[in-house]
């Protein structure tokens, strides 16, 4: 087995031109990441910059609604640009400045992790350019013009299904021609060794600050963990530290679309088999003949064929369990989050709010379960109005 | 089974491209008779793939013509085993590792040698993870290409003593397509190569012109097109016979010598 493997899952299925690229980055990240002046860098840019470390807030009266566990949001939704994803850009600019690079690249889906990397790039003075494909585009048009106006290039990718996974093969395609200078910012817990190590323990801050925040409010760790899951990079953030207590349910909750039996989901876990794709090892949808299914989400985040390898083995193992949740389910969830505690979380995250709301219910009140806020939900206002049949504009 | 050295043997090989079921397989099959005839000395065939990650536009829209036009990795086994017999070079898949994977890559490997296909190139499966199809080359008497780039460096030894077949030498950085020049040193990598293996290298990425295949096959054993006879598909489509056939001619004269 190569390296990089969770089970049978990883590895590193790319092409020769980016061996090398990916060797070097590997051996600077293993050298950076025990580096204590890395670590301090890292850690201030985290805490000053970003605001880390982000609440967590016991929503009493989403609680109280529901009559049954307990119920804590992590807010990763009040990080500096919205969302978890700056842990990892801010994480992974720190470590290409390290390396001499002087150019970030970037996928991006809902827009999130590619406002992320346009802020890190400013503020580290690097140049930058982000590919999304040309659906999420109009999806997230203001996350384009946020990009922008952070001084970063967008390229709008119009091949396959104009999506995220559309604008991961572009981006590494962008990589492959240019690697000199440039590093690729990849924005979750995916892709070939090191990524889906390396953007974990930049996301394990999520779940090493819910554990000490939990157990100094309650004196002991939660029942269960939910977060949503596309890529996975803010569910592996948030279960990390929790997967040696056996006692904490971990929960990923996987986009259903307009459910697992049409033909319009993401559900990988549910829907997908084991394949081999932009570098990994993993569950994948797809077809008989392996080409990889045109997937879908309202939301742009999750809107991806894959999972990373790292969510792929703990559903092996069973230590983590995966549930399908439908654009219906998140709308409801995300409107309700937003009426009962005025906080309007991402479509994303409002996936994890949706199995929180069945799941709470049936536990009993001395029980505790944390929701990860991946994002804030501003730039879902739009779409949602539309899912809604209510026009913005006129 | 024919080795794939074969086509290297006395003369520099032109190893030519397409993308199977592009725009039909009707077409396909009679352009491969068409590259015979004109002097191709291995066929890459193409099976098309949703998401390849290493090419450039050219081939990445001939794959999803082939796909759309509804075309599966059975189809292509069936064309491919009809024809066979009549065709005295070397025939290779070219496919990205999910489509070998999602068929079943024993069951997958075993059909190509039923249908006399000789080797598999297969751009995302590196040298750390040939172990995911080498086992079943090695069962079914395939051999499996690997790939040497301007950035493997020290790589090279380790990939090159364990090659078979041919070595693919990319020649430039970026995915397949048709570049103006190509300003790698092909030179030097085919000697880095040479002093610890005597296989084959072909180098592709980047070739069209008859000047850039004369050019490349004199510093190498011989070179690989591509996205240059795509190209020529996507704009013929079935009527694209003749104007394929013409121009694997003008490459095959600057190749071979007329």
């Amino acid at each position: 087995m190569s390296k990089g493997r969770f089970g049978i899952h990883g590895g590193q299925y790319i092409p020769e031109t980016l061996m090398n690229v990916v060797n070097d980055l590997e051996k600077a990240y293993n050298h950076y990441k025990d580096d204590e002046q890395f670590n301090k860098e890292l850690t201030e840019l985290y805490n000053e910059y970003a605001g880390r470390p982000s609440r967590l807030y016991y929503a009493e009266k989403m609680t109280k609604d529901l009559g049954g566990a307990k119920i804590y949001l992590k807010r990763e939704d009040l990080n500096h640009t919205g969302s978890h994803k700056v842990n990892n850009a801010l994480g992974q600019a720190l470590l290409a400045k390290k390396m001499g690079k002087t150019r970030l690249i970037a996928e991006t889906g809902a827009g999130q992790h590619g406002v992320a990397t346009a802020t890190v790039a400013a503020l580290m003075g690097m140049e930058c350019e982000i590919f999304m494909g040309k659906l999420d585009t109009e999806r997230q048009a203001l996350n384009v013009y946020r990009m922008e106006l952070l001084g970063a290039k967008v390229h709008p990718v119009t091949s396959g299904t104009m999506t995220l996974k559309d604008a991961v093969n572009e981006t590494f395609r962008e990589w492959v021609s240019r690697v000199d200078d440039t590093h690729y910012v990849l924005g979750s817990v995916m892709g070939p060794h090191p990524f889906p190590t390396m953007v974990r323990d930049f996301q394990s801050v999520i779940s090493r600050e819910i554990k000490s925040q939990i157990l100094e409010k309650e004196g002991r760790l939660p029942d269960a963990v939910i977060a949503c899951v596309g890529g996975g990079s803010n569910a592996i953030g948030a279960f990390y530290n929790f997967i040696e207590d056996k006692q904490v349910r971990l929960i990923g909750c996987e986009a259903a679309g307009k459910g697992v039996d049409t033909p319009e989901n993401a559900a990988t876990i549910a829907n997908g088999r084991l394949g081999i794709f932009h570098g990994m090892k993993s569950y994948f949808c797809q077809n008989e003949f392996g080409q990889i299914a045109p997937v879908y989400s309202i939301s742009a985040g999750l809107d991806y064929p894959g999972i990373g390898p790292e969510h792929a083995a703990l559903k092996d193992s069973g230590r983590a369990e995966y549930v399908p949740i439908t654009d219906d389910e998140a709308v409801n969830a995300f409107e309700y989050l937003s009426r009962t505690e005025g906080i309007i979380p991402a479509v994303e995250s409002s996936h994890a709010v949706a199995y929180a709301i069945k799941l709470a219910k049936t536990m009993e009140k001395d029980k505790i379960i944390v929701i990860n806020i991946s994002g804030r939900g501003d730039k879902d206002v739009a779409a949602i109005a539309r899912y809604r049949g209510v026009d913005l504009h006129d | 089974m024919i080795k794939l050295k074969e086509a290297f043997k006395d003369k520099k090989a032109f190893v030519a491209f397409l993308t199977a079921g592009d725009p039909d397989l009707e077409t396909t099959e009679k352009l491969i008779y068409e590259m015979v005839d004109k002097g191709v000395d291995l066929i890459e065939i193409g099976i098309p793939f949703s998401d390849p990650i290493a090419e450039g536009t050219v081939i990445q829209e001939a794959d999803l013509r082939a796909l759309s036009g509804g075309v599966t990795t059975e189809m292509i086994f069936d064309m491919v085993g009809r024809i066979r017999s009549d065709i005295k070079i070397p025939l290779v898949f070219m496919t990205y590792c999910n489509v070998l994977f999602g068929y079943g890559t024993d069951k997958f490997v075993k059909r190509c040698s039923e249908i006399g296909i000789d080797g598999l190139i297969v751009p995302d499966v590196p040298y750390e993870e040939k172990e995911e199809l080498l086992p079943y080359c090695r069962k079914y008497g395939l051999e499996l290409v690997s790939f040497v780039a301007p950035t493997s460096h020290d790589r090279i030894v380790k990939i090159a003593s364990e090659a078979e077949g041919f070595l693919y030498i990319v020649s430039s950085m970026g995915v397949t397509g048709v570049r103006k020049e190509i300003t790698t040193d092909i030179g030097e990598i085919v000697r880095a190569v040479k002093a610890v293996s005597d296989i084959p290298c072909a180098v592709g990425f980047g070739i069209s012109t008859p000047e850039q295949a004369k050019n490349m096959s004199e510093q190498a054993d011989g070179i690989i097109i591509g996205s240059a006879i795509v190209r020529i598909i996507a704009k013929y489509g079935r009527d694209s016979v003749e104007p394929v056939g013409e121009y694997i001619k003008s490459i095959s004269s600057a190749v071979h010598g007329s």
